[in-house]
């Protein structure tokens, strides 16, 4: 039994020593400038960062894009997440709990490959036809422009500059949303269940709204947790690979708007690892993979040490 | 005097006012995302369930562009995958899990073991893959199902570690005290008491692994490949069902995609099943009247 569980610590340690090992010809080809530099395309001008063809890999267009739809993700999922579990543990009738939370529990479950085929054929042409066009709208109008443009962010090097293809960033950050919003609501709740009754007792005593007693009781006292909720969510989101490959366009290079296709690190790993023209091309693959792997080791060891220190001392629940 | 009572009943009508905005924001919140997710949830019955049949089942793919064809070699493949996942995942999963839950309990290398199996579960499936590719692959020279299901396997024994440890220790203490008490080994009445008083719970959750590894699309890209033919050699390229719904959603035919959105109800309903009987046996708490 302890050989099983020592297992885990091994696969670990395989896991990372075969990513340095496989990663290390394009480690020693181009070093840590791999993640930040690009060459110049000397007839157009433009950055060129990633061309297996003519042994260019440089990988800072997969950081952008995984950053850039991960942080859209959270944007949109964080509030609606924690308004779900506030909604959940202090207000919810409580024969509306249960089915509430299976039916997270259920959306937690399905393959990113089936999110990826809702998208392709619902949320693409939604965002193209009814969404994005809306925003253009905002972003693009003569007023903002006159007023905001400085900061950079409207007209047409904005956020939403540019073709209108549904593919992208936005696309690759709706799904995301979707995706991390039940992981980030249940283990929201979880933590905010956690909160002990006496704690909310004490301060309805007091005479404090419902609303007060939450931001008093529940929430100040399980705002680690509930950061550490949100850090699991943006690992889970790091990672995702399958539906953000399906969607964000699978171009490897970096414009400001949210409507331009990019490519993200685990995508591109997904995309080209099996034909990889060259060694190289593979090894600069796993080193995109490793610096998947760290990352993501690390995001999810510091939310599970912040949930921990909140729900420590509460019994393991299953549903 | 007057002025002061004045005062507080503004601000008492102002924190009234702020606790019904935030109930309404926060059922706001739950409708925005319920309903979508139901929406969701009953679009991808609809077209799946509209678009299966028979041949689905029966008949492997035709060439691109023919209409009708099926995911046969889909089905077994996965099948195959799963097997070979499942006899590398749970038991090392399941024994893991007694480890942490009945001999190692409380202590500092449990801890650290349970910790790791945490973040193992949040490592990318996508570098699962990669690490694969290298164990199996790579020696072997070609890519093959062992090298998929080894992939997937990988990826159960956090899960199935942390499951069969959370359902051991549901089991009621005084039952490990009565086994205990007469005279049994610590080992036999972990393995005969304990183990056998919470293996629905175990067996679910491994179910609930299972089901999920079943839908892992990432691992598989660049260890079993996918293939368009009827193969069961563990030795070569094997297709799945989710490689092939990932396939088939880029493909411009429609047939293909219909094809795909009958492969991903497939995996939905095997889901669904997974989770509601784990949520059956959980809330049955194992044991009449424990707990």
């Amino acid at each position: 039994m302890l050989l099983c569980a020592i297992s885990i610590f091994a696969i670990v340690a395989l896991i990372a020593i075969e990513l340095v090992l496989q990663s290390q010809m394009s480690w020693h080809k181009f070093g840590l400038p791999f993640f930040y530099k690009f060459n110049v395309d000397p007839d157009t001008h433009m950055p060129l960062f990633w061309d297996p063809v003519n042994g260019t890999f440089y990988a800072l267009p997969f950081l952008y894009g995984t950053l850039v739809s991960s942080l859209v993700a959270l944007a949109i999922a964080v509030p609606l997440a924690v308004g779900v579990a506030i909604f959940l543990t202090e207000m919810c009738p409580r024969f509306l709990r249960s089915p509430l939370s299976f039916l997270t529990e259920l959306l937690a479950a399905i393959p990113s490959v089936v999110y990826g085929l809702w998208a392709i054929f619902v949320l693409i042409p939604l965002l193209r036809e009814h969404i994005n066009p809306i925003f253009i709208g905002i972003f693009n109008a003569p007023l903002t422009v006159k007023f905001f443009g400085w900061t950079g962010l409207v007209g047409d090097d904005g956020l939403f500059g540019g073709v209108n293809l549904g593919l992208g960033l936005l696309a690759a950050g709706v799904i995301l949303a979707i995706m991390i919003l039940p992981i980030i609501a249940s283990l929201t709740r979880e933590v905010m269940t956690s909160v002990p009754n006496s704690q909310r007792e004490a301060v309805l005593a007091l005479g404090a709204t419902r609303w007060e007693m939450i931001r008093v009781a529940v929430l100040r006292n399980a705002r680690i947790g509930i950061v550490g909720s949100i850090i699991l969510g943006l690992g889970r989101a790091l990672g995702e690979t399958m539906a953000v490959a399906m969607v964000i366009g699978n171009n490897p290079e970096i414009h400001r708007s949210l409507l331009s296709t990019g490519h993200s690190m685990a995508a591109v790993i997904a995309n080209e690892f099996s034909e990889a023209t060259s060694d190289m091309h593979r090894s600069a693959l796993v080193e995109i993979g490793l610096a998947l792997f760290l990352v993501t080791i690390l995001v999810n060891g510091l939310a599970r040490l912040l949930v921990w220190a909140v729900t420590r001392g509460t019994p393991a629940r299953v549903n | 005097m007057r002025a002061r009572i004045q005062e507080n009943r503004t601000r008492n009508s102002i924190r009234a006012f702020t606790d019904h905005l935030a109930t309404a924001l926060a059922i706001l919140a739950t409708v925005l995302v319920v309903a979508p997710l139901i929406v969701i949830f009953v679009y991808l019955l609809y077209k799946g369930a509209s678009s299966l049949n028979v041949a689905f089942f029966t008949q492997i793919p035709k060439p691109e562009g023919e209409t009708g064809g099926g995911m046969a070699n889909a089905i077994v493949g996965s099948g195959m995958l799963l097997a070979i996942a499942s006899l590398l995942g749970i038991p090392i999963g399941i024994g893991g899990g007694i480890y942490l839950a009945e001999f190692g309990r409380g202590t500092r290398l449990a801890n650290a073991i349970r910790f790791t199996a945490d973040v193992l579960n949040g490592v990318p499936s996508i570098v699962m893959g990669i690490a694969a590719y290298s164990l199996v692959v790579v020696p072997m020279h070609h890519y093959s199902a062992l090298a998929g299901g080894v992939a997937l396997g990988i990826m159960m024994i956090p899960t199935v570690t942390r499951t069969t440890e959370e359902m051991l220790l549901m089991v009621p203490h005084s039952i490990r005290e009565a086994a205990l008490g007469l005279g049994v080994p610590n080992w036999r009445s972990v393995l005969s008491i304990t183990l056998k008083t919470a293996s629905p719970g175990v067996i679910t959750g491994c179910m609930l692994a299972f089901a999920r590894v079943a839908g892992e699309t990432a691992p598989l890209l660049f260890t079993a490949l996918g293939n368009q033919f009827w193969s069961v050699n563990l030795n070569r390229e094997i297709a799945a069902l989710p490689l092939q719904i990932y396939i088939y959603a880029q493909s411009p035919y429609d047939d293909q995609h219909r094809l795909a959105w009958a492969g991903a109800l497939v995996l939905i309903v095997l889901i669904v099943l997974a989770v509601s009987l784990v949520r059956y046996v959980a809330s049955r708490g194992i044991l009449k009247g424990a707990s």
